[in-house]
């Protein structure tokens, strides 16, 4: 069964679809013989041999945000083996150049020059913190580079040189408050978050799309530094103030505080509605399902959700790093970005950066784990939202999913 | 001649234009523009551990804070590119075009009056080193004059680099938050983010700092930096013989921070960005390190330390992403272990001693293996770090008690005590 007779459109499809199929994956076999010269796919003098082509890989996998990014490290190199499992990409194998951030910004611009300039790879997986992604950001832009970004994050960016997989802010957003509005019957909402850029940009469309588009009202909006583990004050502004709707954007060891508190002080999802930007698979390991049962979460993809590419990625991911593995929203939105990458770079017929990002608009992956997606314009997926509750056992039960695509919309007008 | 190669060997001369070549002529021929940047950018890291040189070394004061005044001038660079890169015209995806990004997310409408004048460039320069030197003097003021030190003095430098890593983090409209100033572009319309403009600035950064060393070098021989030594061995008899101790204890933390500081404005040159995580604790510690690797009583080879420790840090990184950090821990905890006294006392130690022999035999042929005694206690005693001779005028370098403990830290205790 080999494919190299289709046309190069239809052979995407398939070789997509096989993505999510360990059947075909395991028969399908691209010969070199379709191979293009590399003088005509790296025109920019990129790492591209004539069986090889070299990828960077930049995460932290030590310091405090390696026990955050290393499922993105596990599911970008998942799909870059499955990639070459099929063959590889125009008939080269991906090689990966694996690099550590070290949790620490001026180590991610240092290896992200590294990368571009020392080893001239085609494209870098990784950064997972904005402030991590802010301090590469002049260097690819510079040199030249292509980062797939797999966080979600607050929006208010767009480079020619990133494609953003996670979702921007209002994509998390808005779908969530309407269904709050709508299931929910809230009202009043208190809005909670971890100090820095994500929460207060999420925050603040949170309360311009209450206020202005929803009719309804803020009752309190709290800050707390990252780190920070004591809520005791906070919950009893929660209990004087009584929202219809906790709407919380806490991160990090914050987290687990946040919600033990909660349950300590007898906030529990039996008597209060609560829905989340930050809690996913991974934070629920340290949160413990007992303290989050109940609440709601509102991401675009949760481990549970019952497709067929799901189901297979799922099946892949614990074959390969263990059964106890759990994929949250950014896991699968990594795992997106070499098979979005490789679907571009097909679709340009070269390597060069330049050209890759010129094929990246439109873009389709219909296996996605999360549904079918597609790159927008602005460099960032459609995608949909989806609200999920938090289960005693720690597993999340979709309940809600928007019934479009959400268009991504980095720079929301009306929410500035 | 002989003068002229003993003043050579006093004033460490010699070592220094070593230096001077390697950072001037051997790196920029042997490296390419990558790499280049990247010693250009642990040499930022020099200035703050010559700063610990004469402050901890020489100072007998332990400061756990530098990183405080390495962020601080790179800060205030950092403040004025960013005001360069948020011309109206590149911002006008804003709400409020023509203020920082970071000011506009944060839902400032206009540029507070404190950033107005780091519009100056002129401004900007002096703040650098104004900034850290005035904070620098109102810390150790307040903690010298009332005789707080040692330890009580590390803690407190320690809990300004929380507070400041704090503070920075929660005023995130000011200062950019946790994500730090990004994305700077350029400097008077210059591109800094060019291979030139990264070669030029290596080269300025290192003329700066062989500057700086000539200084620091210069102070050591003085009669002040005599004063600093006595001061740290035995802080009640220069007391008591009519000298203001705090003073000069201020004045080396202050010396200490301009240095630190210009090393942090030269680092948001070469990085492009600044950030909280160059300013709290763990940097701070890790500039002590490159001290203490270096040797704590030698500024030349405090430059060595800062090169090495980050040349081990970039080096196993890159080729063993998922061990360096324990080869980084075993580099720390050998150096410490076997050279208390980091690479400058490796070298005084055994290399100087066994030059001496290697020249004593062939200057005597058949002469005795070991060399002269004079010659070799000489050598030994009259190295560019050990403050043994500078250190005590009535003990002059051919003492007995110096020449028998070439090692650095003992032999000024010895010194000092039959002085």
């Amino acid at each position: 069964m080999s494919d190299q007779h289709l046309p190069s459109s239809q052979r995407r499809k398939f070789m997509l679809g096989a993505a999510a199929l360990p059947l075909a994956l395991a028969m399908s076999r691209i010969g070199h013989a379709a191979a293009l010269p590399t003088a005509q796919v790296n025109t920019t003098g990129l790492a591209v041999t004539d069986t090889e082509v070299v990828v960077g890989q930049l995460h932290s996998a030590t310091g405090t945000m390696a026990i955050s990014e290393t499922g993105s490290i596990q599911a970008e190199q998942l799909a870059i083996d499955q990639i070459n499992a099929m063959g590889g990409i125009l008939g080269r194998k991906i090689r990966v150049i694996k690099e550590d951030g070290a949790s620490d910004w001026p180590t991610f611009a240092e290896k992200s020059r590294k990368l571009l300039v020392n080893d001239k790879v085609a494209t870098v997986f990784g950064c997972w913190t904005s402030a991590s992604r802010k301090a590469v950001l002049p260097i690819f832009e510079k040199e030249n580079g292509l980062l797939y970004y797999p966080t979600f994050y607050e929006g208010l960016e767009q480079s020619k040189n990133v494609i953003y997989t996670g979702q921007e802010a209002t994509q998390q957003i808005l779908y969530g408050l309407d269904w709050a509005k709508q299931e929910k019957s809230a009202k009043t909402f208190f809005l909670i978050g971890s100090d820095y850029i994500w929460p207060r940009t999420s925050m603040k469309i949170a309360r311009k799309h209450v206020e202005a588009f929803q009719g309804g009202k803020i009752v309190g909006e709290e800050y707390y530094p990252l780190g920070h583990t004591n809520f005791n004050s906070l919950i009893n502004k929660i209990k004087i103030a009584k929202p219809d709707c906790i709407f919380a954007a806490v991160v990090g060891g914050s987290n687990v505080a946040f919600y033990k508190q909660l349950k300590a002080a007898g906030i529990t999802g039996a008597k209060q509605f609560l829905l989340t930007l930050s809690v996913t698979e991974d934070e629920m390991l340290g949160v413990g399902g007992e303290n989050f049962a109940g609440f709601y979460s509102s991401m675009k993809y949760f481990q549970s959700l019952d497709n067929a590419n799901n189901k297979a990625f799922v099946e892949a991911f614990k074959k390969a790093y263990g059964p106890k593995a759990v994929i949250g929203d950014v896991t699968q939105a990594a795992y997106l970005g070499p098979w979005l990458w490789k679907a571009a770079v097909e679709k340009a017929g070269s390597f060069d950066v330049d050209k890759v990002v010129a094929a990246s608009p439109g873009i389709e992956l219909p296996t996605a784990p999360e549904g079918y997606v597609k790159i927008h314009e602005n460099h960032h997926l459609y995608s949909k939202a989806r609200i999920a509750e938090g289960q005693p056992d720690g597993s999340f039960k979709v309940v809600a999913e928007s019934p479009e695509l959400m268009v991504p919309d980095p720079f929301p007008k009306g929410y500035q | 001649m002989d003068a002229l190669k003993t003043w050579l060997d006093r004033s460490g001369l010699a070592s220094i234009a070593i230096l001077a070549v390697l950072l001037l002529v051997v790196f920029p021929l042997a490296m390419d523009s990558f790499r280049l940047n990247l010693v250009g950018k642990y040499l930022t890291y020099g200035f703050v551990a010559i700063g610990l040189v004469m402050l901890w070394g020489y100072g007998g004061v332990l400061s756990l804070g530098q990183g405080v005044f390495f962020g601080l001038g790179g800060y205030a660079m950092a403040m004025f590119l960013k005001l360069e890169a948020s011309d109206p015209q590149s911002t006008a995806i804003q709400s409020t075009p023509g203020i920082p990004d970071f000011m506009d997310w944060n839902q400032l409408t206009a540029l507070p009056l404190w950033w107005e004048p780091f519009n100056s460039f002129g401004f900007t320069l002096s703040a650098v080193v104004a900034v850290p030197v005035l904070l620098a003097f109102v810390i150790s003021y307040a903690m010298f004059k009332r005789r707080v030190g040692g330890v009580y003095f590390a803690i407190i430098t320690q809990a300004v680099a929380l507070i400041l890593t704090v503070l920075i983090i929660g005023q995130q409209g000011y200062t950019g938050g946790v994500n730090g100033m990004t994305d700077l572009k350029t400097l008077l319309g210059w591109d800094i983010r060019s291979d030139e403009a990264k070669t030029v600035l290596y080269f300025v950064t290192t003329a700066l700092l062989l500057a700086a060393v000539l200084l620091c070098r210069w102070i050591q021989l003085s009669k002040l930096g005599t004063l600093l030594l006595a001061m740290r061995d035995k802080e009640d008899r220069v007391r008591f013989s009519g000298y203001d101790v705090s003073m000069f204890k201020v004045f080396a933390f202050c010396l200490a921070a301009a240095l630190s500081a210009i090393g942090g404005a030269l680092f948001t040159l070469q990085v492009g960005f600044m950030s909280p995580t160059l300013i709290g604790i763990v940097p701070s510690i890790e500039m002590v390190i490159f001290a203490a690797v270096g040797g704590r009583m030698s500024l030349v080879g405090a430059v060595y330390g800062a090169l090495l420790v980050n040349f081990g840090k970039t080096y196993f990184s890159e080729t063993f992403p998922d061990l360096w950090l324990f080869l980084m821990a075993a580099l720390f905890i050998g150096v410490v272990m076997a050279f208390p006294n980091g690479l400058a006392g490796l070298y005084e130690s055994h290399v100087k001693p066994w030059l001496a022999r290697r020249k004593g035999g062939a200057a005597e042929a058949g002469g005795p293996p070991a060399g002269t005694p004079g010659e070799a206690g000489q050598q030994a005693a009259a190295p560019i770090a050990s403050p043994g001779p500078s250190a005590s005028p009535a003990a002059p370098h051919s003492t007995p008690a110096v020449a028998a403990d070439p090692g650095l830290g003992l032999g000024t205790k010895v010194s000092s005590q039959s002085a």
